[in-house]
């Protein structure tokens, strides 16, 4: 029964080992041009060091609050596509019915407005 | 897997989810709609989201038949969810009603806030056609997540912002013991389908004595008495009540409370039958509490919309009464008793509504000296309410009350039903004050900036008509209730 496991294990240790390989490499022959920004920790681009009580803009939730809904609607249109010849019409007008919903709601945020970073 | 589809036909049945599938439907063409109309302009979504009801409404009287099954049993369309979405439907029409010419005034017209109702009531209807754990969950989600939006849209206002965030906190909160007791149930059990965790119980009677039954029972009931608002898990009531705007508390009062204690004797009474002798003495004991809780610190109260707020409270403690007794005419007494309430409150905060300068700084006692004089219809409309949430003879709030004590009196809970009278007689106290307030009282102002809206009114004039029609003949309305009832 664990034999159907075995691919996953063998993709683990492949990805582990370029993990390791690539680390490794890197140091032994990569070249070095150290600077201050570079050696700095990488914190996504924003600068690592200051208060820490700055304000973040709302336009970052709303972002993340519409990525989350798209991003939940591909979740499912995956399955969903790998299923639809045996789901037929009915998983068709289903998912159309799920798409129109999010239509929706896509059309309310962009006439609203939240879709303008300025 | 290839008779995959065959499944997904068979168990689905959307007639088993009509009314709310076209409150939806309304609910998300408003919300377009909304974004295409001038900013400001609401009343046309306003009349859009009645429609809508009324659309529904005539969808959920057909519910009134056989039953309708769907979705592999996580829904049922039956009398008892039919009879549960007239009142919701009621409390959302006359909530809507009233509040237009309220967000003008008080300088919000907000065009998400009729969507939103239509989301809540179609929350509360899953709620109350949920035979599964699950969809109950669901449904009490889209309800709550609706209202807390409602409940802090007054953005500029402090108080509507508590109001958002207290109710957000805490209902997260409780919501989060309710799927844990959902958990437990379904760890016993093996599943979250009410009418199978009752038949797994019935045949495992072993199980009944187990820990994990009791515990999960438990963290059921606190999750739907927190939103039933029962002492003591009512903390948040008075302040989310008297913050949130006006139209909303009265909704919030009504039908959502309903919603969750549909939801809860269907829990109860189908699920966790075995456990009947635990639940029963446990809720006798909170009955009483928030009977007695609601009734002694609205005493106390000097705003008027927030002694509606523990009212409110008290009210809630005399359908649980009924659920004590957990017989067929307590139970269809909770059905008879929150339509009731339904018009007597929600008559009662469409006076408020009217009454209410901008800001709502008057909604004081000393603010309705005299009022009654110099607003004569309001005052007349407000009196009625007043009596019949006393629950004086001839109106609906005596009907109920009769009902749901009669039903405690014949499961022999003798002293609850006393208890239960000798706290409305509590009552009396500070509803009688506000028209002592009214009539008797030198008037302070001249009420001159109260105008008769005509929705406000006509959901005034409804709710009269509705306070008295159950008042005097209660008799039909009361045969429906018990022909709504599943056991």
């Amino acid at each position: 029964m664990l034999d159907s496991y075995l691919p996953i294990i063998v993709l683990i240790g492949i990805a582990v080992g370029f993990a390791i390989c690539t680390t490794i490499f890197s140091r032994l022959i990569g070249q070095k041009k150290p600077t201050e920004v570079k050696l700095a920790p990488y914190e996504c681009g924003m600068p690592p060091v200051g208060s820490a009580r700055e304000r973040m803009s709302m336009k970052f939730y709303i972002i993340a609050m519409l990525f989350i809904v798209f991003d939940i609607e591909a979740v499912f249109l995956y399955p969903w596509a790998v299923m639809f010849k045996k789901l037929g019409l009915f998983g068709f007008v289903e998912m159309g019915v799920f798409i129109a919903i999010l239509l929706v709601g896509y059309i309310y945020v962009w006439k609203k407005g939240a879709l303008e970073w300025e | 897997m290839d008779n995959l589809m065959q499944i997904a036909m068979q168990n689905v049945n959307y007639g088993s989810i009509m009314p709310s599938l076209v409150l939806c439907i309304f609910g998300m063409a408003l919300l377009l709609i909304n974004v295409f109309l001038p900013r400001g302009k609401t009343t046309p979504a306003s009349w859009i989201a009645l429609i809508g009801l009324v659309v529904t409404a005539v969808f959920a009287a057909r519910g009134w038949g056989d039953p309708q099954f769907g979705f592999a049993g996580h829904v049922a369309l039956d009398k008892f969810a039919s009879f549960s979405n007239i009142i919701f439907l009621f409390s959302a029409g006359l909530t809507i009603l009233m509040s237009d010419e309220y967000l003008q005034r008080e300088g919000y017209p907000i065009g998400e806030y009729y969507p939103l109702i239509l989301f809540a009531t179609a929350g509360a209807m899953w709620m109350a056609s949920g035979t599964d754990m699950m969809t109950i969950f669901l449904g009490l989600e889209v309800l709550s997540i609706s209202l807390y939006i409602l409940a802090g849209m007054f953005r500029g206002q402090l108080r509507s912002n508590e109001a958002g965030l207290k109710y957000f906190l805490l209902g997260a909160f409780s919501t989060g013991f309710l799927v844990y007791g959902i958990a437990l149930i379904y760890g016993v059990s093996g599943t979250t389908n009410v009418a199978d965790i009752g038949m797994y119980l019935k045949s495992h009677p072993a199980m009944l004595g187990n820990p994990m039954t009791i515990a999960g029972m438990l963290l059921i009931s606190v999750g739907f008495l927190f939103k039933i608002g029962a002492a003591p898990f009512h903390m948040w009531a008075p302040d989310v009540y008297q913050g949130a705007p006006t139209p909303i508390t009265a909704f919030m009062s009504a039908g959502p409370k309903a919603a969750a204690l549909v939801a809860f004797v269907r829990i109860l009474i189908l699920g966790l039958d075995g456990l009947q002798g635990d639940w029963t003495s446990l809720l006798w004991v909170l009955a009483v509490l928030t009977m007695t809780v609601g009734n002694i610190i609205a005493i106390n109260q000097t705003n008027i919309k927030r002694m509606l707020a523990y009212s409110s409270i008290s009210h809630a403690g005399y359908a649980l009464v009924g659920l004590v007794a957990a017989n067929q005419i307590g139970v269809s007494g909770i059905l008879f008793y929150m339509l009731a309430y339904t018009f007597m409150n929600l008559g009662a905060f469409a006076v408020l509504v009217l009454a209410g300068k901008k800001g709502e700084e008057n909604l004081t006692l000393e603010g309705f000296a005299g009022f009654g004089f110099k607003r004569p219809f309001l005052g007349v409309a407000m009196s009625i309410f007043l009596i019949s949430l006393m629950g004086i003879p001839t109106t609906a709030g005596f009907a109920g009350k009769f009902y749901i004590f009669a039903g405690a009196i014949k499961a022999g809970y003798i002293w609850l039903a006393v208890l239960g009278v000798l706290n409305s007689a509590v009552s009396l106290y500070y509803y009688l004050r506000v028209m002592v307030y009214m009539y008797f009282k030198e008037p302070a102002e001249d009420y001159g900036w109260v105008t008769l809206h005509a929705g406000a009114v006509i959901s005034i004039i409804i709710s009269v008509v509705g306070v008295f029609y159950l008042g005097l003949i209660p008799g039909k309305v009361m045969e429906m209730a018990r022909m709504a009832l599943f056991f």
